[in-house]
């Protein structure tokens, strides 16, 4: 197992090299220099000389290669430069948003567990029923729906019109804040959930060993508790873990929208203005984050499943 | 039963939505950009304005109805540009092995690794906002799984006695991955581009919405939403028109991709029977 560990560990480095030069190599054909970028309004060009200064101090007049293995070297030491605009260390933006960006994509993973995994296994305990149906037609519905509309929609039914929840904002935290985002952002993974799950649940009650299990008279509560649940698990488990690893880049929109003080609102905010800096490092995190959660799930996934560590 | 349903509800809004885009000229009451009147702002919906206007007085009905032109474009366009990368990748990797297997593979994990809109999102802000970068930007970043499905189907397609006679009969590689492997893997394939395409409408509302795709006036449905929260308390028919018509466009996609998986899917096809 330990060995297993390790090897998946290991595994992310290279790919994270790889991303890192993508990145590196998609903002080095930019047209133009950022410097200049950075402080041309339109209307005024900038002064030639605060420009010179700035490309210097960021060493952008540097070979690519050259600059490329400084920031490979950097990486190592996790800095991840200076931003063009607040002058700060990208690493220290990054902290000081990730927990809220945590928080909203753990809120909303619960809100879609809770909901969506028992949703499926009823749906798939009487299929064709009233339920089955509703719940199959939500979560189709579900995956459709862009969801900052859906966050829009929501924004003007419980904040604007029957005034219960705050509309936008992280009001220091408070629960109040919290919820309609993680609800908004939480509806793909539900209906997601909702949907490999029953799948998942079908397909082991259709296999040999639940008619097997039937065969030798145990009750039903004792098959589905003790074989369907488990069998069913692993599934549910990657799908949780997938989406989990991704949900801190889908709720790059819904935090703006909310005005979330998470990454995803800083990247965009760092787009808009071509921070480059910021934008290659809150990247680089929420790739690192979704490699990190996928070798988690994979590591889970070879605990409850013996079968998986053989290969 | 089942089966039927998500094919023919979701055939049918694809096609409404692609017809309304088509024939938005002749459909559409107003122009979308030009008839543009600040006495008629933010009206609500009436008989003149079927879905009211927005701040500029301008029509929502007919901005939809020519929105339905760019959305609907973004989608299939990108769509297209990543199937023909993914199965170009994924075809060869699995015919021919090898190093060029092994790089693919290693291209396809990457890519995986970085979330789509992200992606979407870093090729937006190097190469600006407007239509071209949005199709650039949707259409190299979501090819990662055809080209999965290309690699595995050639694998199991190349050891077929069809290709081996086409092997033994000297045709060359591409003829054989062109005449021979394709055709019999464009199932799979079309489910994962109409799917495919659901996503991108998305992505581009989103990219829209966040201000770094399709650029105001002309409509998009996403840039139509661009200032809907501003708006929403005011005039929320702004905010919920353009986006009912992503949710239904998308939702056709969907279903029509599903349909067509349960129609295609040999699996499923020996479990009816």
């Amino acid at each position: 197992m330990l060995r297993f560990a390790l090897r998946r560990i290991f595994q992310i480095i290279p790919t994270v090299i790889v991303v890192a030069l993508l990145i590196f190599i998609i903002f080095s054909v930019v047209p133009g220099s950022f410097a200049a970028s950075l402080f041309s309004d339109g209307r005024t060009n900038a002064d030639p000389q605060l420009i010179a200064r700035l490309t210097a101090e960021f060493g952008l007049d540097k070979p690519l290669y050259e600059r490329f293995f400084t920031y490979i070297w950097d990486l190592a030491r996790f800095d991840l430069g200076t931003s063009f605009r607040t002058r700060l260390p990208v690493i220290q933006m990054i902290n000081e948003r990730m927990g809220a960006s945590l928080e909203l994509a753990t809120a909303a993973m619960v809100f879609a567990i809770v909901i969506g995994v028992p949703l499926g296994f009823m749906a798939a305990l009487r299929p064709g029923s009233i339920l089955d149906t509703v719940t199959m037609i939500g979560a189709v519905s579900g995956l459709s729906l862009p969801q900052f509309w859906l966050g829009l929609l929501m924004m003007l039914l419980f904040a604007l019109h029957l005034n219960w929840l705050p509309s936008f904002g992280y009001g220091g935290g408070s629960f109040r804040n919290l919820i309609l985002p993680a609800m908004t952002l939480g509806v793909t993974p539900l209906a997601l959930l909702a949907r490999t799950t029953r799948a998942g649940v079908l397909d082991v009650m259709n296999s040999d060993f639940i008619r097997t299990a039937h065969a030798k008279g145990m009750s039903e509560g004792a098959v589905v508790r003790r074989h369907v649940a488990r069998n069913a698990l692993v599934l549910i488990v990657t799908t949780v873990g997938l989406q989990f690893g991704s949900l801190i880049g889908q709720a790059v929109v819904i935090e703006k929208l909310f005005a979330w003080p998470g990454i995803g609102s800083l990247l965009v905010d760092s787009v808009a203005i071509r921070d480059i800096p910021v934008v290659q490092g809150t990247i680089l995190v929420i790739v690192l984050w979704f490699l990190v959660i996928n070798t988690i799930v994979d590591l889970l996934y070879a605990a409850i499943d013996p079968r998986i560590k053989q290969e | 039963m089942r089966l039927g349903f998500n094919l023919a509800f979701g055939g049918f809004l694809t096609a409404v939505v692609i017809l309304a885009g088509i024939f938005a000229p002749w459909l559409a009451p107003f122009h979308p950009v030009m008839d543009a009147n600040l006495m008629n702002a933010e009206l609500p919906p009436d008989a003149e304005f079927w879905f009211g206007t927005d701040s500029q007085g301008r029509d929502v009905y007919s901005r939809i109805l020519y929105g339905a032109q760019i959305s609907l474009s973004v989608g299939i366009v990108s769509q297209v540009i990543n199937s023909i990368i993914g199965v170009t990748l994924g075809m060869t990797a699995g015919y021919w092995g090898g190093w060029w297997d092994d790089l693919v593979n290693g291209l396809t994990n990457v890519m995986l690794a970085i979330p789509s809109l992200i992606f979407a999102l870093a090729v937006m802000a190097v190469l600006g906002p407007g239509l071209l970068s949005l199709l650039i930007a949707l259409g190299l970043t979501n090819w990662s799984w055809t080209c999965r499905i290309a690699r595995s189907s050639t694998l199991s397609l190349k050891s077929q006695g069809y290709v081996l006679a086409a092997q033994s009969l000297g045709y060359s590689d591409l003829r054989i991955m062109f005449t021979q492997i394709l055709p019999n893997m464009m199932g799979p394939i079309l489910v994962m581009a109409t799917l495919g395409m659901g996503g991108a409408v998305l992505s581009e509302a989103a990219l829209s919405f966040l201000g770094l795709g399709i650029q105001p006036p002309f409509p998009s449905w996403g840039s139509m939403l661009t200032d809907a929260r501003e708006m929403i308390q005011l005039a929320p028919w702004v905010a919920i028109f353009p986006g009912l018509a992503i949710f239904l466009s998308v939702l056709g996609f969907n279903l029509l991709g599903d349909g067509l998986r349960d129609r295609l899917d040999p699996h499923m096809r020996t479990r009816k029977a």
